[in-house]
C-alpha cells in the first residue's frame, strides 16, 4: 500500500540549516549536508530544502549545497528558493535534486510551472503556496494566496489558484498555512482538506506539526498525501521513528522499516 | 565497465551517484557502440512513453537495445522498464520496444487515489525472484503501470489494480520504482544487481 510520506523541511540560510517562526527569530540548527544525512537514515521519506535567503539577496540557489545532498542521500529531495527560470530549474536537476519548488515565482508568473512540466515532467514541479484566512470577497474558500514570505496579499483564492496550478502541470502541492506556521499546534486541517479534495495530484501539508499526533490527524481527517515537519524534529523533541510509529499504531500506512 | 544509456529522458544524476556511491564505475553515454561494448547495462528515464521512443530512433539506439537486453546483464527503471512492453497507452498510444510481452496504461481515476502515485510503496516478490526480500518499500513516480504478464517478478497495487512492478527474464531485471531513490532498499538490490552480472 502506498505511504504516507514524512518530508523533513530543512530551512537553509547562508549555508546553514536554520528555523525561525513566522520567518523571525532565525536559529542555527546545523549542517545541510549532515542533518539530510541524519534524516535520510532516520527514515525520512524524503526531504525539502529552501534557500530562504536566495529571492531576497537576488541571488541563485546554492548549486554546491545541492550537488552535496545528492551525492550524500539517496532519497528523493526538493529544492526551492532563487529559482527564477526554466534555466535555474535545470541547474537544480542537474546537481541531483528530484524536485523544484516554485512559490512566488509561479504567483508572478504562472506559465513557468507549464514551461517547467515540459521540460522535465510534472513529477519535477512542486507547487508550494502560502495561504492564510482572509476575508477578502475575492477568495471564496476563506483563504487568500500571500507571497514573499507571507509579506504580500495577492488577492488570489488559495482553492482556485491550486487547481489551476495543477492543471499547468503541477504534480504536487505544498499547502503552507501561514496561520499554522511555526506555531506547533497542529496542520491547518480546513484548507489542506479544501485542496486535497479538489486537485488530482498529491498534497503535501505543511506548518504546524508539533506533535506526531498531528500528522495522524491531517493524514486521515484531511486527506494529505505528505506532511512537513521541521522545528518538531530540528530541537530533538521527536524522532522521524518516534512520529513513524505513531502513525502505524494509528492505522495511517507508514514505512517504518528503513 | 556499465553503461548508463542517455536518450534524453530525464535527468542521470541520481543513478550515476547511486552506482558511484557502491563504487561502480559507470558511463553516462548515448553512443550505441559503448553501449553495445559495455558489460552491463542500465536504462532508467523518466517522461513520456512517445518521446522516448522518438529519442531512441532518433539516436540509433533501439537495435543496441534490444541486443543488449536480449544477452547482457540489463538494468531497466521506471520508463526505462515501460518501454520494453509492446505498448503504452501514454500519448494516445505508442508501439514500444516489445521485448517483454504485456501493455502498458495508465491508472484509473479512483476516488482517494491521486495520479501519479508519489511515495513508497511495497513489492510483493513472486515467480521465485529473490533480488529483494518481499514487501520491501521502493520509491515509485508514475501515472503509468505495466499489467501483470509471465515474467512479472514484483508486484504492487495501486488504485484498485496490481501492477508490474518488477520484471525479470533471462539477465534483463527492470523496475518501475526508482532503487537510486530508494534508501537502503534501493542500495541493496543495486548492489545485489551489480554482484549477479
Amino acid at each position: 500500500m502506498l505511504t504516507k510520506r514524512v518530508i523533513p523541511c530543512l530551512d537553509v540560510r547562508s549555508g546553514r540549516v536554520t528555523k525561525g517562526v513566522k520567518f523571525k527569530n532565525n536559529i542555527d540548527l546545523g549542517d545541510p549536508v549532515e542533518m539530510a544525512v541524519r534524516y535520510s537514515d532516520g527514515g525520512a521519506d524524503e526531504l525539502v530544502f529552501y534557500d530562504i535567503t536566495a529571492s531576497a539577496e537576488r541571488r541563485p540557489i546554492d548549486i554546491g549545497m545541492v550537488e552535496s545532498v545528492a551525492k550524500a542521500i539517496r532519497i528523493p529531495f526538493a529544492v526551492g528558493g532563487g529559482i527564477s527560470c526554466v534555466a535555474d530549474m535545470e541547474r537544480v536537476i542537474l546537481a541531483g535534486a528530484e524536485k523544484i519548488s516554485v512559490n512566488s515565482l509561479a504567483v508572478r508568473n504562472p506559465g513557468i510551472i507549464a514551461e517547467g512540466a515540459k521540460a522535465f515532467g510534472r513529477q519535477c514541479i512542486v507547487l508550494g503556496m502560502d495561504p492564510v484566512k482572509s476575508e477578502n470577497p475575492a477568495c471564496p474558500s476563506g483563504y487568500e494566496i500571500t507571497t514573499r514570505g507571507f509579506r504580500e496579499f495577492t488577492g488570489m483564492d488559495a482553492v482556485e489558484w491550486a487547481k489551476r496550478a495543477a492543471d499547468l502541470g503541477a504534480g504536487e502541492i505544498v499547502v503552507n498555512s501561514v496561520d499554522a506556521d511555526g506555531t506547533r499546534a497542529g496542520f491547518e486541517l480546513t484548507i489542506t482538506k479544501m485542496i486535497a479534495d479538489s486537485v488530482g495530484v498529491p498534497v503535501v501539508a505543511s506548518g504546524g506539526a508539533g506533535r506526531p499526533e498531528h500528522l495522524v490527524t491531517v493524514f486521515r481527517d484531511a486527506d494529505a498525501d505528505a506532511a512537513i515537519v521541521a522545528g518538531m524534529i530540528h530541537t530533538g523533541d521527536y524522532t522521524i521513528a518516534q512520529i513513524k510509529d505513531v502513525m502505524h499504531a494509528s492505522g495511517v500506512p507508514t514505512r517504518i522499516t528503513f | 565497465m556499465t553503461a548508463i544509456v542517455d536518450y534524453r529522458a530525464g535527468n542521470l544524476t541520481s543513478v550515476r551517484l547511486a552506482f558511484e556511491a557502491l563504487g561502480e564505475d559507470a558511463v553516462v553515454t548515448s553512443d550505441p557502440n559503448v553501449v553495445a561494448k559495455s558489460d552491463r547495462v542500465v536504462f532508467p528515464g523518466v517522461g513520456a512513453a512517445a518521446s522516448a521512443m522518438a529519442n531512441l530512433r532518433e539516436l540509433r539506439l533501439v537495435d543496441a537495445v534490444k541486443s543488449v537486453a536480449a544477452d547482457k546483464p540489463f538494468l531497466g527503471i521506471c520508463l526505462g522498464m515501460q518501454i520494453l512492453f509492446e505498448h503504452s497507452e501514454e500519448d494516445g498510444g505508442v508501439d514500444t520496444l516489445g521485448i517483454i510481452p504485456g501493455r502498458v496504461r495508465r491508472f484509473a481515476d479512483v476516488p482517494g487515489f491521486k495520479i501519479p502515485q508519489i511515495g513508497w510503496n511495497d513489492v510483493e516478490t513472486v515467480n521465485g525472484c529473490n533480488v529483494c526480500p518481499s514487501g520491501e518499500f521502493f520509491y515509485f513516480v508514475h501515472s503509468y503501470y505495466a499489467e501483470l504478464c509471465p515474467f512479472t517478478s514484483g508486484v504492487t497495487e495501486y488504485a484498485g489494480v496490481k501492477f508490474t512492478a518488477m520484471v525479470k527474464r533471462g539477465r534483463l531485471l527492470a523496475c518501475q520504482f526508482h532503487p537510486e531513490k530508494s534508501g537502503k532498499a534501493g542500495l541493496a538490490l543495486l548492489k545485489g544487481w551489480l554482484e549477479s552480472c
